[in-house]
């Protein structure tokens, strides 16, 4: 049967990719946040999923506002690279996986999770990024990607409870699925972090450094936490946030915290990153 | 669950992207959006106005839109990753664009992140501000 091993969390901020594309990551600015991935990366090459799905928000990258879906999975077979304006990042193309994210998308439909089913889709920054800090810069990724975009860019975005249960019933349909896969489930986005208007450059580490705490051993408390909390206390964007808790939902009750980290700034932004285990 | 805009209104300095916002703002964020194609781009920045002309866009959302006015645009129903594409266009970052939404020139926004970033304290509340 197809297991959930391992959920990672990241921050997915775009000027992170530029960084990479521009081999900018010894730079002094940048160089202390890269570090705190080197980890990442050596675990990741003893530890590569078959299969990754990777909830993620657009940001006006491919979906524009004709059509805004509060949950939606990736079934192609491939999922090319956005233009966002600067141009497209040179990253390879990102590789689907049909089978399990077909039988995924069913067996959410049918857990009452109202799915919108992309057999087209193209991938922004926030899948793209968090794939560069994970394997660097590969001529192919290691692993097949089941894109998960989650509206958090309008109001209402989906509740926090609704995500933690999304992330079980993740697991509960991996967990059905009749192949022998290694699967993990990212959450990106966040940390603390706005970027609109006079409060923009809003960081809030303690709020943070709770937020991660929590997510490992109170997801069930922490999925009550109202949209009006993040922005106040994370910033407007900071809501992304509840992307993690989809990921956290996926491991079951109980995690092992394999590593964290925790970086202001870059550009605009917190950067968090989370591997966690499921306890057996 | 009946929905309350209002509680994002005592936020200071921010503008929620709400689904009454979206509304307001579509075809601003439509012709945003626009702007994903090198093309468009090219003959956007080549005559700004006249390309503008070709979106059901109010007067006042143009108008924000020609003087980069991005806190005007958010107020007329813009959200940052739709105005990025403006800013995408110029090769300017998003620290670039964000900081001239604050009172800070960039190198003061630039200084204030390489410092840890804004502090959330005496920025959660319009009326603990007096602003409200």
């Amino acid at each position: 049967m197809a297991r959930i091993t391992a959920g990672i969390s990241t921050s997915h901020v775009p000027a992170v990719g530029a960084a990479v594309d521009m081999q900018r990551t010894e730079e002094a600015y940048w160089k202390p946040m890269f570090a705190g991935y080197e980890f990442s990366k050596k675990w990741m090459k003893d530890n590569t999923p078959d299969v990754a799905i990777i909830i993620y928000n657009d940001h006006a990258s491919y979906f524009g506002m004709e059509i805004m879906p509060t949950f939606a999975m990736g079934i192609g077979d491939r999922f090319e690279i956005c233009d966002e304006g600067y141009g497209a990042r040179p990253v390879p193309v990102v590789e689907g996986a049909p089978e399990l994210a077909t039988h995924l998308a069913a067996s959410l439909i049918l857990d009452d999770f109202d799915m919108t089913v992309l057999n087209v889709l193209e991938v922004d920054h926030g899948l793209t990024v968090p794939m560069s800090l994970m394997f660097g810069t590969p001529d192919k990724w290691p692993t097949k990607v089941i894109p998960l975009p989650v509206n958090v860019v309008m109001y209402p975005q989906p509740s926090g409870e609704r995500c933690l249960s999304l992330g079980k019933a993740i697991r509960r349909a991996v967990e059905q699925f009749d192949g022998d896969l290694n699967v993990q489930v990212w959450g990106t986005g966040g940390m603390s972090h706005q970027i609109q208007g006079a409060r923009a450059g809003l960081i809030n580490e303690p709020w943070d450094r709770k937020f991660m705490d929590d997510l490992v051993n109170d997801p069930e408390n922490l999925q009550y936490k109202p949209h009006l909390e993040y922005m106040v206390e994370a910033g407007s964007e900071g809501v992304e946030l509840i992307m993690w808790l989809i990921m956290r939902g996926a491991l079951g009750e109980k995690v092992d915290e394999v590593y964290r980290f925790y970086h202001v700034p870059a550009s605009n932004t917190a950067v968090g990153h989370m591997i966690l285990t499921p306890k057996e | 669950m009946k929905p309350d805009f209002e509680q994002f209104k005592d936020i200071p300095g921010t503008t929620i992207f709400t689904i009454e916002k979206a509304r307001q703002g579509f075809w601003l964020n439509q012709f945003c959006m626009s702007l994903r194609e090198e093309a468009n781009r090219k003959r956007f920045l080549g005559a700004e106005r006249e390309y503008l002309d070709e979106w059901q866009m109010s007067e006042q959302q143009k108008q924000a839109v020609l003087d980069r006015d991005f806190q005007k645009m958010l107020d007329l129903g813009g959200n940052v990753y739709f105005l990025s594409k403006i800013f995408a266009s110029e090769g300017l970052s998003y620290v670039q664009a964000v900081s001239t939404m604050t009172d800070m020139n960039v190198e003061q926004y630039q200084a204030m992140m390489l410092g840890g970033g804004r502090n959330v304290e005496g920025w959660r509340s319009k009326k603990e501000r007096g602003e409200a």
